[in-house]
């Protein structure tokens, strides 16, 4: 297992280096890294060029990542176009958008299952016909369009929230967004734990453990829900990461001022310092949570070696 | 240990959180799969090919015949919009603006006073250009660097499968966002470039993967053994076992392709006005979404159907072509 | 009698038809006693333990007659829950293959132990060690260590130990073993089968033997039943069925296993297939493919004629197949 945790580790950094590299490469190539910093007026040419020299953009755009990534494991991500450390805005973005991913996830793990064994309980019954066509529509509809229709309805129409969410982003009022963010892996995690149910349903084991005499409801949870839960949970853990990085549509939307609410920003004003610092960290978040879920998947699953 | 093969599948999905993946097979519940049912055999059927039984199956099926009709008319409507709209979804008069449906203008007015209904006929051609040709790019990049890898393996696949977890682990809007915004060019071609870039893993990945499978086969073995030279494997042996699968994630990849380019739009940093997209038209609607809500549902409808539609085929031929099932 | 099966029908509704898998079957077993049943795949002989059992499959399956006593009540008539308390307590079943028959993620322990602290509300400490006894029990060596282990940690012969183990855990009254060695090494095939034998006469207790092999029955079983396309078509202690079978299907059988002293010769093979459960020859369901068939067997179904006061044949020229 350490050797295992070890190995990955260190596939991680060729991925890492290659994934930061390229968006810092996408930033400084493509975008002029310096036209955010004079505000919204073009700099001048002489501001332009100290700029240029104290930023050391006048040097290989290499040389340029490597003292940017240096910076980076001192803590020290840069500034933001408005002056501020760029960890400063982390500190204050990151905690909104993991409460965001938070409700995000929870809301995966309560509908998305249950509405998942329920229908792969009940196989080609109204509810499971409905409900997969419901993921479907679901999937098809672009979450920014799911996520102002829902704000038209609930916030507009019928004022049961507050059609965006307050600089402060409380747990009560990212609940709709949380919804919103989570609809399309909602939809995933009910048809994959429906295939997962109706595939075991049928298998030998919960055919002994009714020949054991075990009551339904101890068949269908120990027995069934126990293993068809395993590519579940693994799906549910690589979501972690795609719904940070994904929740820019969705803070838009609601004007959450989270991670993506920032990177938006950034992105706008081309400001590199605030994209690619974000980008690192989300990035790490992303590997270390497929790495958790393949710890995970040994502990559901004790088949799994790991040498 | 546990490869990459648990993780579901990743696609870029307009979505924002970049999520396709197995749209869940339905196995079918045939009396033979069951345990504890004795044989029950049927009349002997001849064999038939994989491709003629896929379609005898799917000209059966509803929803594989009302996905194609909706593509058919999408195509259609793409390719001659002005057969069925008569204005220009350019000719807005500001006068007009959020007002609701009348005669001659079923969808009513948007903000800036343009016709939602000439808009979102219009819009169509953008969204099927888009996902046709994103696809299309995906596709051939994606089968031919999966097929190589997988076919000559070594070097080449690892280097590949590193590159392709570096393409996974880069969210897909924001590197839309990063890469777009900077591109001034109000032309489709930047975004299908920009799905193409970060499209071809997923491609590369299940390519790869079916043909490693072909590889073992017996009779490609035995083709191998007879001396056939690598050309004549790959082109007659192996490709032919790749191409269903990659022709169905490819599918239902289009739907999700279209979607990401609206959401680019919405975004800001996929089309641009004046072009017309029903992911700018949502954008431009959802300040008045108070007072003209119909500016934001149409184009919305038009889009969800759209992307449905080619999900839900996908899905089918999925159903049709996976041998497994039947 | 501690079971007895009588008149039972099941059938399977499917896309393509109704599948008749089993068509009056009746049988009995004492307590004591081992009943082997005999028969090829699809001949009704698994789904009709399923049925003893409760656990078949429903739908597709549906029971649609018959009744089966078990300790003098009807189980076919009692409420779900009651016959899920006689499940695992008082008749046990026992599957072909433990490995996927036990569950991968739970300790072989946990699943031996969920018989006593469901079956017998013992608190987990207890049941763990009951485990470990009946571990010990079916000779798994280090029993104490293994019983935190999971089932593919076990060699093929060990899980199918285990299983045994579980079916044997509440003592019950009757034990149905469902091809209990098919999927084992011919050399584990024998330990594995006198385990058994050795368990049923220490614990007195039924034993419903379910097989292919005629090899495997000859030194265990008391009783033969042989079954084709979902009846009994012969019925008779072991020794008898060995000497002279009493009908075609039985004597094919036996025929079609080779012997030592026929070296050289061809083996003996039963013309034919056995018949689609969708669509049964009427008359004898065995006609088609039988040596005596005539013109009777293919209208007028056989009735399990008695041909002594232990035995049954469901042929018309039983004394023929007789005297052969």
């Amino acid at each position: 297992m350490g050797r295992y945790v070890v190995r990955r580790l260190l596939q991680m950094i060729p991925v890492f280096i290659g994934a930061t590299l390229l968006i810092f490469l996408m930033v400084n190539v493509m975008g002029d890294p310096i036209a955010g910093l004079c505000g919204e007026r073009r700099c001048d040419p002489a501001t332009a060029a100290r700029l240029e020299r104290e930023f050391g953009l006048d040097k290989p755009v290499w040389q340029q990542y490597l003292t940017y990534m240096g910076n980076v494991f001192t803590g020290d991500f840069g500034t933001a176009f408005n002056g501020q450390e760029v960890t400063e805005l982390m500190s204050t973005a990151f905690p909104v958008t993991i409460r965001l991913t938070l409700i995000a996830i929870l809301f995966e793990i309560v509908i998305g299952v249950t509405l998942g064994v329920v229908t792969g309980l009940r196989r080609g019954r109204p509810v499971d016909t409905g409900v997969l066509l419901l993921t479907l529509v679901v999937i098809s509809v672009p979450t920014f369009v799911t996520g102002l229709l829902l704000q038209l309805l609930l916030g507009v129409k019928w004022g049961w929230i507050r059609p965006s969410v307050s600089s402060e982003a409380p747990f009560d009022e990212l609940i709709l967004p949380g919804l919103v963010l989570a609809s399309v892996s909602l939809a995933y995690v009910t048809r994959l734990t429906r295939t997962s149910i109706a595939e075991n349903r049928r298998s030998d084991y919960v055919r002994t453990a009714i020949a054991k005499g075990l009551p339904r409801h101890r068949v269908v949870v120990r027995h069934l829900l126990r293993n068809s839960l395993i590519p579940v949970v693994t799906f549910i853990g690589a979501d972690i990461g795609f719904l940070m990085g994904g929740a820019i549509v969705t803070e838009r939307i609601f004007n959450i001022h989270g991670v993506g609410y920032q990177l938006y920003q950034g992105i706008l004003r081309q400001n590199t310092q605030t994209v690619v610092g974000f980008v690192t960290v989300l990035v790490l978040v992303f590997l270390v949570a497929n790495l958790v879920v393949d710890l995970l998947y040994a502990v559901l699953d004790p088949r799994i070696r790991y040498a | 240990m546990p490869d990459h093969q648990h993780e579901p599948e990743r696609a870029i999905a307009g979505t924002g959180m970049g999520g396709t993946m197995d749209l869940g097979v339905d196995e079918a519940e045939t009396l033979e799969k069951r345990p504890g049912v004795p044989d029950g055999r049927g009349p002997q059927e001849p064999p038939r090919s994989l491709w003629s039984d896929a379609w005898r199956d799917l000209r059966r099926n509803p929803v594989f015949i009302v996905s194609a009709l909706v593509i058919l008319f999408l195509l259609f409507i793409s390719l001659w919009p002005s057969a069925i709209a008569s204005g220009s979804p350019l000719k807005c008069d500001l006068s007009k603006a959020q007002q609701g449906s009348r005669s001659g203008h079923p969808f009513g007015f948007d903000g800036q006073g343009c016709d939602v209904y000439t808009r979102t006929v219009y819009g169509a051609r953008t969204s099927v250009a888009v996902g046709v040709l994103a696809t299309l790019g995906v596709a051939v990049l994606g089968s031919v660097l999966g097929a190589l890898a997988g076919f000559f393996g070594g070097v080449w696949d690892s280097v590949l499968s590193r590159i392709t977890d570096v393409f996974f682990a880069i969210p897909v809007v924001l590197g839309g966002l990063v890469l777009l915004s900077v591109i001034t060019s109000n032309t489709v071609w930047p975004v299908i470039g920009f799905i193409v870039l970060l499209g071809w893993p997923q491609i590369s990945r299940i390519a790869r993967g079916s043909v490693i499978t072909a590889k073992q086969n017996d009779y490609v073995q035995a083709a191998r053994a007879l001396g056939a030279s690598t050309s004549r494997l790959m082109l007659r042996h192996i490709a032919p076992n790749a191409v269903a699968p990659v022709i169905v994630v490819a599918t239902i990849a289009l739907g999700t392709y279209i979607a990401l380019e609206a959401t680019l739009s919405y975004l800001g940093v996929g089309l641009k006005p004046p072009s017309v997209s029903w992911g700018i038209d949502i954008s431009a609607a959802s300040p008045y979404i108070r007072n003209a809500p119909h500016a934001l549902l149409w184009p919305s409808g038009a889009l969800a159907v759209t992307v449905l539609a080619f999900i839900m085929l996908g899905d089918a031929v999925r159903d049709a072509l996976d041998p497994k099932l039947r | 009698m501690l079971l007895e099966v009588r008149d039972l029908h099941v059938e399977f509704h499917t896309r393509d038809g109704v599948a008749k898998a089993v068509n009056g079957v009746g049988y009995g077993v004492d307590a004591g006693e081992t009943l082997a049943v005999l028969g090829e795949s699809g001949s009704g002989k698994s789904v009709t333990a399923q049925a003893i059992m409760g656990i078949l499959d429903v739908p597709p399956g549906r029971i649609t007659g018959g009744e089966v006593v078990f300790q003098g009540r009807d189980l076919l008539t009692l409420k779900e829950d009651e016959r899920r308390r006689i499940r695992g307590a008082e008749m046990a079943m026992i599957f072909q293959d433990a490995l996927s028959s036990l569950n991968p993620v739970i300790s072989v322990g946990d699943q031996l132990g969920e018989m006593f602290t469901v079956h017998r509300g013992m608190s987990r400490k207890d049941a763990r060690a009951k485990a470990v006894e009946l571990m010990d029990r079916v000779r798994i060596p280090a029993a104490r260590e293994r019983v935190r282990q999971y089932p593919h940690q076990f060699s093929g012969g060990m899980r199918q130990r285990i299983m045994i183990a579980m079916a044997l855990a509440l003592e019950p009254a009757l034990i149905i073993a469902d091809e209990p060695t098919t999927a084992l090494d011919v050399t584990v095939q024998a330990q594995v089968m006198e385990l058994l034998a050795e368990l049923r006469r220490e614990y007195h207790m039924g034993l419903i033997l379910i097989t292919h092999d005629l090899g495997v029955v000859a030194d265990v079983a008391d009783r033969i039943a042989v079954m084709y396309a979902g009846r009994i078509v012969e019925s008779a202690p072991v020794h008898d069925i060995y000497k002279a079978p009493a009908h075609p299907y039985t004597r094919g059988l036996l025929d079609s296993i080779p012997r030592l002293d026929q070296k050289g010769q061809e083996l003996y093979a039963i013309k034919g297939l056995p018949p689609n459960l969708m669509d049964i020859p009427p008359g004898c369901a065995f006609h088609p493919r039988c040596p005596l068939a005539r013109d009777v067997c293919r209208t007028d179904e056989p009735p399990l004629y008695e041909v002594s006061a232990t035995r049954g044949s469901a042929c018309h020229f039983w004394r023929e197949c007789l005297d052969d």
